[in-house]
């Protein structure tokens, strides 16, 4: 064992009480770092997955139809009249479909048709919004196989899955009949083969899952689809994606990302906060340490200057300082990441969802722990600074007269 | 004749910037390989700071200290602390002993410091002192588990364990009954005669003083008396 790491060594377990309290300061420091990460991750996670549970990643579909003018004149009078955006298709979308599938980063393409309709069952009738979709890609865009509540996950014909607040508003069941129609007077019925739970009330409520062909049909879209949604494998990265595809398609292409600015920028507001703390933790955390140091130089003055006076250098005793608080650093991240976790699944087991998931979810990482690790080595390392630079400044001919 | 060990010229030595204090007056002082020095004089008299100067703890305002014919101004702070570590011994009035070390680990820790790392042979060395000393059988003990002679005893082995030319003693016995004392103070003299080491040693016991070899008497500042003693 080295000179510097042999002495460091036994000055901490000498000032027993000492190297305990600077211990529990450096652990209960990474503790509520790993602790605090792990739930604000766990909510944004489960936040985000809630928010995509009813949402694709990104959403392709043509650009709003504009009016034109025919002079370029800047004195001419004419006023731009906005027309109504009418239900057009996406143009070649088969092809624009393998562009999109072949891009890397894309993980599902799913063709979407879209509109406005009425469901009605004797009596009663609600204002939904019909989804024509092609099974297979859409639950690989949208999980909706795994979340039902009644039936099964199967579109044919004339089959159709619905929300359960539909089916609750309506009296529906698996195995009962729908029948749809739109503003323009086309109308359908449609066997209930399914009903999910989205997570999402409004979705539950509204939308109609039906096979493309009679969505087509009924929307007057014979051929076509509204836009085509996609799963990519970077949710954060889905941004810079949309535009790369708006780039090489030629049509709109926006991300969850700016359909949900309202959430990022409350996620983005959490995070900020959780640095914050964390900051205010580290420094409480090194001024912690620095000072039972500084202390403890003060404590060790006299060994100090005996080791000194024997022909130690002065950048060994700095060392010998160094080291105590990479030790105190390394340990404390280690129980504090023991700790901090624990704590973190203690909370987690607390309270559930009705559905039994934790109400206060964790997301408990590799990546924290090594985080967590290198801060409060990094911590330890600067904290002994200013004690090692002291002890190293010690005159040992003083300390030594002085006792 | 042999190179000294130890070469003063000139040394004097200011305390303070406004008021400068004067502490030692031009000092010349030789010692040559194998003499066993008293040096003795009252407090106040300069004998702590020409201690310190000549263990190379601070540094003459003016002259030079030279060691083995090394000049020792030339050198920086951690190069004074490497002469320290090869050339010279220390024992304290209060042995100084680290107290979270065993008796051997504080033998060996000049070594350690100066080496990095431990070895065997350090640790042979260690122990051989030890036994010399009468400690063979304390060697895993504690400072605070040890007598205050044999506390003493341990930074005796500590000091020789470099084999050092020159061993610098400040009061050695000062805090020891008369019984200990002889036997501490014997057990210098035997390595001083075994070895050839050089002993310069701070004492204000003229009994003690006597049974070394010379003595130099240090007031205010200035030599007053450097003889040899008649056995």
């Amino acid at each position: 064992m080295p000179f510097e790491l042999f002495v460091a060594l036994r000055f901490l377990r000498e000032g027993k009480s000492q190297t305990a309290l600077i211990l529990a300061g450096a652990s209960v420091g990474v503790a509520v770092i790993v602790f605090l990460s792990a739930l604000i991750d766990g909510l944004q996670d489960s936040l985000v997955a809630r928010t995509l549970g009813s949402q694709p990643h990104i959403i392709v579909r043509a650009p709003e139809e504009a009016a034109r003018t025919l002079t370029r004149s800047p004195e001419s009078l004419i006023q731009e009249v906005r027309p109504a955006q009418r239900l057009r298709s996406v143009d070649q979308w088969q092809q624009v479909r393998e562009v999109l599938e072949r891009t890397p980063g894309v993980e599902a393409v799913s063709p979407v048709v879209a509109g406005a309709g009425f469901a009605a069952r004797g009596a009663a009738s609600r204002a939904v919004a019909i989804r024509g979709v092609e099974p297979e890609p859409f639950s690989r865009v949208i999980d909706v196989s795994s979340r039902l509540v009644a039936g099964a996950w199967r579109l044919r014909g004339t089959e159709a899955v619905i929300g359960q607040e539909l089916a609750k508003d309506l009296g529906l069941e698996v195995g009962d009949r729908l029948r749809l129609s739109t503003a323009e007077g086309r109308a359908e019925t449609f066997l209930i083969t399914g009903i999910f739970d989205l997570g999402n009330q409004d979705v539950n409520q509204r939308w109609v899952l039906v096979p493309l062909k009679p969505a087509q049909t009924l929307l007057d879209l014979t051929g076509g689809v509204s836009f085509l949604e996609l799963k990519v494998m970077d949710l954060f990265g889905a941004q810079g994606l949309a535009e790369e595809l708006q780039g090489r398609t030629g049509l709109v292409a926006e991300s969850w990302m700016t359909l949900n600015a309202q959430l990022l920028t409350a996620l983005r507001s959490q995070s900020s906060s959780r640095y914050m703390i964390q900051f205010f933790v580290i420094v409480a955390v090194a001024l912690g340490i620095a000072s039972v140091l500084v202390v403890s130089v003060v404590q060790k003055s006299r060994e100090i200057g005996i080791l000194k006076a024997m022909g130690t250098p002065t950048s060994k005793v700095m060392r010998v300082f160094l080291i105590q608080g990479a030790v105190v650093g390394g340990v404390g991240s280690v129980a504090g990441s023991a700790l901090g976790s624990g704590l973190a699944l203690f909370f987690a087991s607390l309270a559930s969802n009705p559905d039994g998931s934790p109400l206060f979810p964790v997301a408990l990482e590799p990546r924290l722990f090594l985080t967590a690790a290198g801060v409060a080595l990094a911590t330890g390392l600067v904290a002994a600074v200013v004690p090692a630079r002291r002890a190293a400044c010690l005159d040992p001919a003083v300390v030594i007269r002085n006792g | 004749m042999a190179e000294p060990v130890l070469h003063l010229q000139g040394i004097t030595k200011d305390y303070g910037e406004e008021v400068v204090t004067r502490v030692l007056h031009g000092i010349d002082l030789t010692l040559r390989p194998g003499e066993f020095a008293a040096l003795m004089g009252p407090s106040g008299s300069g004998k702590s700071t020409l201690l310190n100067l000549i263990g190379l703890l601070d540094r003459p305002t003016e002259g030079k200290v030279l060691i083995q014919g090394q000049d020792t101004s030339k050198l920086d702070d951690d190069g004074l602390a490497r002469m320290r570590g090869r050339a010279l011994g220390f024992i304290f009035q209060f042995h100084h002993l680290l107290g979270a070390f065993s008796a051997l680990e504080n033998v060996m820790m000049p070594l350690l410091a100066d080496r990095g790392r431990p070895s065997g042979e350090m640790r042979e060395r260690g122990m051989a002192l030890l036994q010399a000393v009468g400690l063979g059988e304390r060697a895993s003990a504690l400072p605070s588990q040890l007598s205050g002679g044999q506390q003493q005893r341990v930074a005796i082995a500590r000091a020789l364990v470099t084999s050092p030319a020159l061993v610098l003693a400040d009061e050695p016995t000062g805090n020891l009954d008369t019984a200990t004392s002889g036997q501490v103070f014997e057990l210098l003299r035997r390595f001083n005669v075994e070895r050839g080491t050089t002993f310069l040693i701070v004492t204000h016991d003229p009994r003690l003083a006597e049974r070394c070899d010379r003595i130099i008497e240090i007031v205010d500042g200035r030599i007053l008396r450097d003889e040899p003693v008649p056995h």
